[in-house]
């Protein structure tokens, strides 16, 4: 409606003569940027022997699940074995808003899995009592992009608590804050931020993302039983869609430890989180038409990472290029090229190249044109090869 | 007309009116100040009981107030001498609040404070050794040196250590208090216990203030918030501060039970605190609100010069009127307990064991380089022992540029 009230003629005209797409998407002749097929991708495990012959490998039967099943199964667990864990947030007792903590308060009871009142800056200062007092309380904010309300006790406090009781051996190690973060294909301004460098830069915090359902459940209860202060972001938009096998039985993933997903000599891709499938399509397309060979590492662990891993891939392959959601600017990235410029300066053979989301938010519209996608990084590959 | 309920969730015991009339905190009464002695100590309410306390506890309780009253002093005055990088003239007005309500909880109730709460250690039995180690940041400090002075904190007496950022330990007070509870949920065994939550009317205004008191409602929390309303954040009049009836009248409205006590009355301070501590465990636990009034005779701290916001004369006038030590003290010497020749002997001596803890702390090392790196995590990452490296390597090219002796263990430490 125009404001003198009459609808205005042209927009009419193009609503109903032009067929929109809701979201901004891939035009149909795209070779590089078609959609992740999750059920195909190389990077979950969709068999029981996929899984057998990866570093999961476990006598544990498997079952198949997607990322938040694996958080709950996760969850589950520890709420089962350890009568120190909490689990509480904003939304958490009916299940939460993805699903992320379904049954647990029919099965573990209203005292130790609860709804909060709104307010994230609550929800941490009254996880950090509690982790204070001995018990393991695993607070979840709803969205990453609602953690600001809280960061004055997560990094003034949370990250601070064992430095400053000294030998008193006071710390709140028990703490686990878990959130969504990432894009997800209409989250705009606040459902889609990727705020992890925010906290890789506090020393006293570990901050983990996982990049499948079974590496989630690991990295989770190993966050669990870490006795320091853990931001677990998970990626919300792999949620339903990463579906894989998953051990039943509970294990841990090493926090601070990365992986080579696969081996390659001549590129190392360091990427973490949901960047990975655009990795891994753009390292498939790049490796058929470059004719070289790629290596690919998920950091996991963003703070304190796995820097030796990092460095002797790159001092294989003399190139790198390193992709995350997050702005570039100073983000996860610009720690990870300078250490190798430091690390691994004589083995370069190409300048390391970052690529994540523009120095910009993310606008509704705008978001396939801000995060890395698979022509993005596969520019990136070929940009770096040919230099 | 009879009056109906409202069936709206947000307010089910509300009644429908169809008189528009707006609630004005001028027509409701300020929220009451209780108060057991006058400031002469003698007792207002002859019917009652004189406290239910024996006397030596209660000379114990006015020592306390004494040794802090005199550690302030001379801190302050050694800050000045630039001995000491920093001092909060802490309690100069409030050690009736501090020891009051420390001397009714139970040793092993958890104690969140700010920074003006020095009183609450000196009653929980921490040792002038231990504060002047604090102050200096030796090798002995317990915190390893690494906080800012007055930053104190026990496991032992089961304070947890002060952080500079106000009103942060208010919301964490609320999880430990209902860790607590769990635990003692959990483990029959385990006693049941309270958080004593300390905090100045200025950290009220804080958003975690808010955020605590509305969780510790809602979760049924066992933890007493002690508010020191002693009319001033660093500058700033409580009149800058709010508008409400001060920090009491907000308890109600997060559904709160709330006392207003008069901080300069030991008695009433102390009395209070008992009763918010066994009601805070009732009913399966809840939380309790006191606001204690005093007023900040001191400056702020070391880094402030409060007469310039504030007349001299209201000062003054506050110190000659009332204060907690002078009013216990008459009501002391009233009761023939004490008399002008023990309170020259307990201020010499007193004043002689802080020089001497004062002196010894002075005289210690600082504590060894390591500990810049140790208990940033449960173990030194591989970037920090890499650091470490780097910085030995940096005192051994330009060793004439640091001064390491002065720390425990020198360059090796």
């Amino acid at each position: 409606m125009l404001r003198n009230g009459t609808r205005s003629k042209s927009l009419e005209v193009v609503c109903s003569t032009r067929s929109f797409r809701r979201y901004s998407g891939n035009p149909p002749p795209a070779r590089l940027n078609a959609p992740i097929d999750y059920s195909i991708t190389p990077l979950l495990h969709h068999t029981a022997k996929s899984l057998q012959t990866s570093s999961l490998s476990s006598k544990s039967p498997a079952a198949r699940l997607n990322l938040f099943q694996a958080i709950n199964g996760a969850l589950t667990h520890a709420l089962r074995t350890d009568e120190r864990v909490l689990v509480f947030g904003e939304d958490v007792a009916f299940g939460g808003v993805f699903r992320c903590t379904v049954n647990l308060a029919t099965e573990f009871g209203s005292e130790r899995v609860f709804n909060t009142p709104l307010s994230e800056q609550g929800i941490i200062g009254f996880a950090i009592g509690c982790a204070a007092q001995g018990m393991k309380p695993i607070a979840e904010i709803q969205f990453a992009d609602y953690v600001y309300p809280a960061f004055d006790q997560l990094i003034n406090e949370a990250a601070k608590w064992r430095y400053r009781e000294g030998e008193t051996g006071g710390n709140v190690g028990g703490l686990v804050v878990r959130m969504p973060c990432g894009s997800v294909g209409h989250g705009a301004l606040y459902h889609s931020q990727s705020p992890e460098s925010l906290f890789t830069h506090v020393p006293g915090l570990k901050v983990v993302m996982p990049r499948s359902p079974s590496q989630a459940k690991g990295l989770l209860l190993a966050a669990i039983a870490c006795n320091d202060p853990v931001i677990f972001l998970e990626p919300k938009s792999l949620y339903r869609a990463a579906v894989e096998q998953v051990p039943t039985a509970a294990y841990h993933i090493p926090l601070s430890k990365a992986e080579i997903m696969k081996e390659g000599k001549d590129v190392t891709v360091i990427s973490y989180g949901h960047p990975l499938y655009t990795c891994s399509a753009a390292i498939a397309a790049a490796e058929e038409e470059l004719d070289v060979s790629i290596e690919l590492l998920d950091l996991r662990t963003l703070y304190p990472w796995d820097r030796e891993t990092v460095l002797q891939s790159v001092r294989k392959t003399g190139r790198a290029v390193i992709v995350h959601e997050s702005m570039i600017n100073a983000g996860v990235g610009a720690e990870i090229a300078a250490t190798i410029q430091d690390g691994a300066f004589l083995s370069l053979e190409a300048p390391v190249q970052r690529i994540g989301g523009w120095a910009t938010h993310m606008g509704l519209v705008f978001e396939k044109f801000n995060i890395p996608d698979v022509a993005r990084v596969y520019d990136a590959i070929k940009r770096t090869v040919e230099y | 007309v009879k009056p109906v309920l409202v069936h709206f969730p947000g307010a089910v015991n509300s009644k429908f009116t169809t008189q528009m009339s707006f609630q004005q905190p001028s027509t409701h009464p300020a929220i009451p100040t209780y108060r057991v002695m006058d400031s002469d100590g003698v007792i207002v309410d002859k019917e009652r009981e004189t406290p239910d306390v024996p006397d030596e506890e209660i000379l114990t309780w006015y020592k306390n107030m004494l040794t802090v009253s005199i550690m302030d002093l001379i801190m302050f005055d050694a800050q000045r001498q630039g001995r000491l990088s920093f001092y909060m003239k802490v309690s100069a007005g409030e050690e009736g609040i501090a020891i009051g309500s420390a001397s009714a909880l139970h040793p092993s109730d958890v104690i969140f404070a700010q920074y003006r709460e020095t009183g609450v250690f000196q009653q929980r039995g921490f040792t002038l050794a231990e504060f002047m180690n604090q102050l200096f940041a030796n090798c002995k400090d317990g915190g390893k040196g690494r906080n800012m002075p007055v930053h104190y904190g026990s496991s032992a007496l089961n304070i947890h250590t002060i952080s500079s950022p106000l009103a942060t330990q208010i919301p964490q007070a609320a999880g430990a208090a209902y860790a607590l509870k769990l635990q003692s949920l959990q483990n029959p065994n385990i006693m049941p216990r309270i958080c004593a939550c300390y905090f100045g009317e200025g950290a009220a205004s804080e958003g975690d203030f808010h955020a605590a008191l509305n969780i510790a409602a809602t979760r049924s929390c066992p933890v007493v918030f002690i508010c020191r309303n002693n009319g001033y954040a660093i500058s700033t009049p409580t009149l800058e501060q709010y508008r409400g009836d001060g920090i009491a009248s907000r308890g109600v409205g997060y559904g709160i039970d709330t006392i207003r006590v008069d901080g300069n009355d030991i008695f009433a301070v102390r009395e209070v605190t008992k009763k918010a501590r066994e009601m805070a465990l009732q009913d399966g636990g809840k939380p309790v609100l006191i606001e204690a009034m005093s007023y900040r005779v001191s400056h702020h701290s070391t880094s402030d010069d409060s007469f310039a916001y504030r007349a001299r004369v209201e000062v003054e006038d506050w110190k000659r009127r009332d204060n907690p030590i002078t009013r216990l003290r008459k009501w002391m010497q009233a009761k023939g307990l004490w008399d002008e020749e023990k309170e020259k002997e307990a201020r010499g001596r007193l004043r002689r064991e802080v020089l001497k803890a004062f002196a010894a702390a002075e005289r210690e090392k600082k504590p060894p380089l390591r500990e810049m790196f140790t208990d940033v995590y449960e173990e030194v990452t591989e970037e920090g022992r890499s650091q470490m490296v780097e910085l030995g390597r940096l005192l051994d090219t330009y060793p004439a540029e640091y001064d390491v002796e002065a720390f425990e263990g020198g360059r090796e430490g």
